[in-house]
C-alpha cells in the first residue's frame, strides 16, 4: 500500500507525465480510503486551473497597454534598425 | 484586412504582444524588452511570407524571447546547480509527519470560489503565494503551468533530468498549497 507521501507525489507527477499502470492502481487504492489524499488532487485541480485562468484574464485585459516611454523607445530602435536596413540595401546597389 | 507594414507592427500589434508577454513573464520591464526583441527580430528577418496573419508570426517569436528569457532568469537565479543534489528549501520538508508516511498538516477541502469578488480574492492570495515561492521553484513551475511546456521541454530548457523537473514541480506545488491553505481557508 502506497503512504500518502507517495501518493501525492505520484498524483503531482501525473500532472507531468503519464504514470504506468501500476502507479494508477497505487494511487487509486489508495484514494479509495484515504479522503486526505482526494482533497490534495482537488487542490492540485484548483491550483493549475486558476494559474491558467490568472494568464487568461490578464493576457485579455485591454486596459493593459504597453507603455508610452517603453513604446517610444521601441518605435525609436525599430526605426533605426529599418534605416539601417534599407542603408545597407542601398549600398549594395553600388 | 490585415496590414503587412512593418512600421505598424508596433502600434497595430504592440498592446497585444505586451499583455501576452506580461501574462507569463510578470514584470513589466521584461516584458517591454521581448516586445522591443520580437519587432526587432521579426524586422530582421524577413522570412515573414504573409502565409498567417502578422499577429500569429509575431506571437510565434515572442514565445521562444519568452522561454529565452525565463531560463536565462532561471540559470542566473541557479547559485547551486539545478543538477543532482538538491539542497532542501527552508520549510519544504516538513509536509510529512515523522514517519515519512502521513501528512503533517493534512489538506482541507477548499471552497471553490463561488462569485467574482471571491475569485478575485482568491487569485490576489494565489499570486502572492506564487511570490513567496523560491524564485527558481516559481520560475520552472511557471514553465510548466503557465507557459504550457511539456517535461521533455523544460528538462532540455533548463539541462536537468526529468526526476530532478518532477521533484521541483512537487515542491513547488507542496509549497504552493500549503500558503493557499493558510490564506484561503483563513479568510
Amino acid at each position: 500500500m502506497l503512504s500518502c507521501k507517495q501518493t501525492s507525489q505520484l498524483l503531482s507527477q501525473s500532472l507531468d507525465r503519464k504514470l504506468s499502470l501500476r502507479e494508477r492502481i497505487g494511487v487509486r487504492l489508495h484514494l479509495l480510503i484515504c479522503d486526505v489524499c482526494a482533497r490534495f488532487v482537488m487542490q492540485l485541480e484548483m491550483m493549475r486551473h486558476y494559474l491558467r485562468h490568472m494568464r487568461d484574464e490578464a493576457e485579455q485585459d485591454e486596459s493593459v497597454q504597453i507603455s508610452a516611454e517603453a513604446k517610444a523607445r521601441i518605435a525609436e530602435s525599430l526605426e533605426s534598425k529599418l534605416y539601417n536596413h534599407a542603408y545597407n540595401d542601398e549600398q549594395h546597389k553600388h | 484586412m490585415t496590414n503587412n507594414n512593418q512600421h505598424d507592427w508596433l502600434s497595430e500589434h504592440g498592446d497585444y504582444l505586451y499583455r501576452f508577454a506580461l501574462a507569463r513573464l510578470r514584470d513589466p520591464h521584461q516584458a517591454e524588452d521581448a516586445v522591443q526583441e520580437t519587432l526587432l527580430a521579426a524586422i530582421q528577418s524577413q522570412t515573414y511570407a504573409g502565409k498567417s496573419a502578422p499577429r500569429t508570426w509575431l506571437t510565434g517569436i515572442l514565445k521562444h524571447k519568452i522561454i529565452d528569457l525565463m531560463r536565462k532568469q532561471i540559470r542566473e537565479q541557479a547559485t547551486e546547480d539545478l543538477g543532482e543534489d538538491l539542497p532542501d528549501e527552508p520549510g519544504m520538508d516538513d509536509f510529512f509527519a515523522e514517519d515519512n508516511r502521513h501528512w503533517s498538516d493534512k489538506p482541507q477541502s477548499w471552497a471553490a470560489p463561488d462569485n467574482e469578488l471571491e475569485q478575485k480574492q482568491f487569485l490576489i492570495i494565489l499570486q502572492e503565494c506564487m511570490d513567496r515561492l523560491p524564485a527558481k521553484l516559481a520560475s520552472l513551475f511557471l514553465m510548466r503551468e503557465v507557459h504550457e511546456h511539456d517535461n521533455e521541454q523544460i528538462c532540455k530548457e533548463l539541462d536537468i533530468s526529468s526526476t530532478n523537473a518532477w521533484v521541483m514541480l512537487y515542491r513547488a506545488r507542496m509549497g504552493l498549497r500549503k500558503c493557499l491553505e493558510l490564506h484561503w481557508l483563513g479568510k
